[in-house]
């Protein structure tokens, strides 16, 4: 039954690490950007929960409804007044802008909110579980998970089904072209990141609410979000969320041998993965 | 009136110029030949109608409209449109998104009307049996006729074809050169650049020559092909013989 345990555990702790994979997934798959800060903007969804919460007296969850827009509009003007001007035919100069974002909002976090770990008040949903034949589940995972399907589920939605994910994948596929076909590149790359920080906003809220954090730790959910990717496979939304998964109950696994080996474990089954298989275990069908 | 003006292009790379002056008009619902040996600058002509490409100097003007300093985006809303000499679809697209993408970007029609413009180009252009397959797995032939497919669905006032008639056998340029007709017919302004000379005959009213981006020749397509200039640069006929 601890076995059992440990994998259920992981498998719920692999929605968490699919919300911070797949805004990571989404831009790298629309503009080929590496986002260095994604972890620290998480780490920032977080820290601007805490403080609606605390301002409007709000429930953690519910205060998704601003931080959501709020981050997503952030994402849109972040791209077009800086990230844009790094894109071209030379792969670096985006590692170092977001790098620097990194730092800036790092230092920023911790002008503003102090090194203290901080967490965020969700009114017991946080220790609420229920116990299924000697398994006990968590509310606030099994709630995790379902949103990260969810989403996952409707970012598949939006980039298959309607007119925006057609412009996201026409301008992946080639920027000149989509250009002369009337869509404006700047734009498009606009709305992916704002999409991407959106989801952001969901996985910095849910991380808050499971566990304290403090401005340091974005830099760990910036490797556990590429490590899910990577194992899933680029470009493959439903395989980033299995990449989460892998991830997950390779950590509690490995933690269930020994508490000291949870994030060896997920570090040496990615590089494991990387290793047999470099493309990931789903990469994308029609690459 | 005139449809695009093109007032003293130049451009260069280095010491390469693909346009060296040049200046011509397109009238309102005319078909324009464009001809000259390989490396004249045709294409970057293009580039530099569509926006692709910036011009040193000069004025790009589109239906009296200075359109030099606008992108490719908002020039293809405008109603430019083109085709490639090298097909370039959007390979992970279906071949049905690939007009969508056109029709609801550059045309600016949405939904069901965009869907029944892009089935009806589909229909036209004799594509529709394959408007679920994946572009990047389509033959020659069918990747011409995706350009082409493109091209009209985002309802252009000016379409600029770049050698859509190369590689293809005589039959299914016949048919071509049928479809681009009713193009024309419809009230479509067109500047089409070929190598395929009857074909290009078949259609055009008028006839420019470029070479080393410079204008040689304008004018009636038989009385230009049959000049010297021409003559000199299809045949090698020297300039005294």
């Amino acid at each position: 039954m601890d076995w059992l345990n440990a994998i259920v555990q992981g498998t719920l702790l692999g929605g968490l690490y699919a919300l911070f994979a797949a805004g990571l997934s989404l831009i790298f798959g629309v503009m080929r950007l590496v986002n260095i800060a994604h972890g620290d903007l998480i780490v920032l969804a977080a820290y601007l929960g805490l403080s609606t919460s605390i301002a409007l007296g709000m429930h953690p969850l519910l205060v998704l409804v601003a931080v959501v827009p709020a981050m997503a509009g952030m994402g849109y003007v972040l791209q077009r007044g800086v990230l844009n001007r790094t894109l071209g035919d030379d792969i670096l100069p985006p590692l170092l802008v977001t790098f620097g974002l990194s730092v800036i909002v790092q230092n920023a976090l911790l002008e503003i909110y102090t090194a203290d770990p901080r967490k965020m008040d969700a009114g017991g949903l946080e220790t609420a579980s229920v116990d299924l034949g000697g398994l006990t589940l968590g509310v606030l995972p099994v709630l995790t998970f379902a949103v990260a399907v969810g989403v996952i589920a409707g970012l598949q939605w939006v980039f298959y089904r309607t007119a925006l994910g057609r412009a996201f994948r026409a301008v992946s596929d080639n920027q000149d072209i989509a250009q002369i076909m009337g869509l404006n590149k700047a734009h498009v790359f606009g709305l992916a990141m704002a999409l991407s920080l959106a989801v952001v906003a969901v996985a910095g809220i849910f991380l808050g609410i499971r566990t304290s954090f403090d401005p340091s730790i974005g830099g760990g959910r910036l490797i556990f979000g590429f490590e899910a990717v990577i194992i899933g496979g680029l470009g493959n939304l439903w395989g980033t969320l299995a990449g989460g998964v892998i991830l997950g109950v390779a950590q509690t696994v490995g933690a269930a041998i020994d508490p000291g080996w949870q994030l060896l474990a997920g570090h040496l089954v990615f590089l494991l993965i990387l290793a047999i298989r470099p493309n990931g275990l789903f990469p994308r069908m029609d690459g | 009136m005139a449809i695009l003006q093109l007032a003293s292009l130049s451009k260069s790379f280095g010491a390469v110029t693909v346009a060296d002056a040049l200046t011509y008009e397109v009238q309102q619902g005319q078909a324009l030949g464009v001809i000259g040996p390989n490396g004249a600058g045709k294409t970057s002509m293009f580039n530099l109608i569509t926006g692709t490409l910036a011009p040193d100097s000069g004025r790009v003007v589109f239906d009296g409209r200075d359109v030099t300093g606008l992108g490719a985006a908002a020039r293809s809303r405008l109603g430019i449109a083109r085709s490639f000499q090298v097909p370039q679809p959007f390979s992970h697209l279906t071949v049905f998104e690939n007009a969508m993408v056109a029709a609801t970007q550059a045309a600016g029609f949405w939904g069901r009307e965009a869907e029944m413009l892009c089935l009806d180009v589909l229909e036209r252009t004799g594509l529709m049996d394959k408007a679920n397959r994946r572009a990047g797995g389509l033959t020659l032939l069918d990747r011409k006729r995706l350009e082409l497919t493109r091209a009209l669905c985002a309802r252009p006032r000016l379409l600029l074809l770049d050698e859509i008639a190369g590689g293809l056998t005589e039959a299914e340029c016949q048919s071509l050169v049928e479809t681009i007709r009713d193009i024309h017919a419809s009230g479509v302004s067109i500047i089409w650049i070929e190598h395929v000379v009857h074909a290009l005959l078949a259609v055009v009213d008028r006839l420019v020559v470029i070479d080393y981006g410079r204008k040689i020749g304008e004018g009636d397509p038989r009385a230009v092909m049959a000049s010297r200039e021409v003559q000199e640069i299809y045949l090698g006929i020297e300039a005294d013989a």
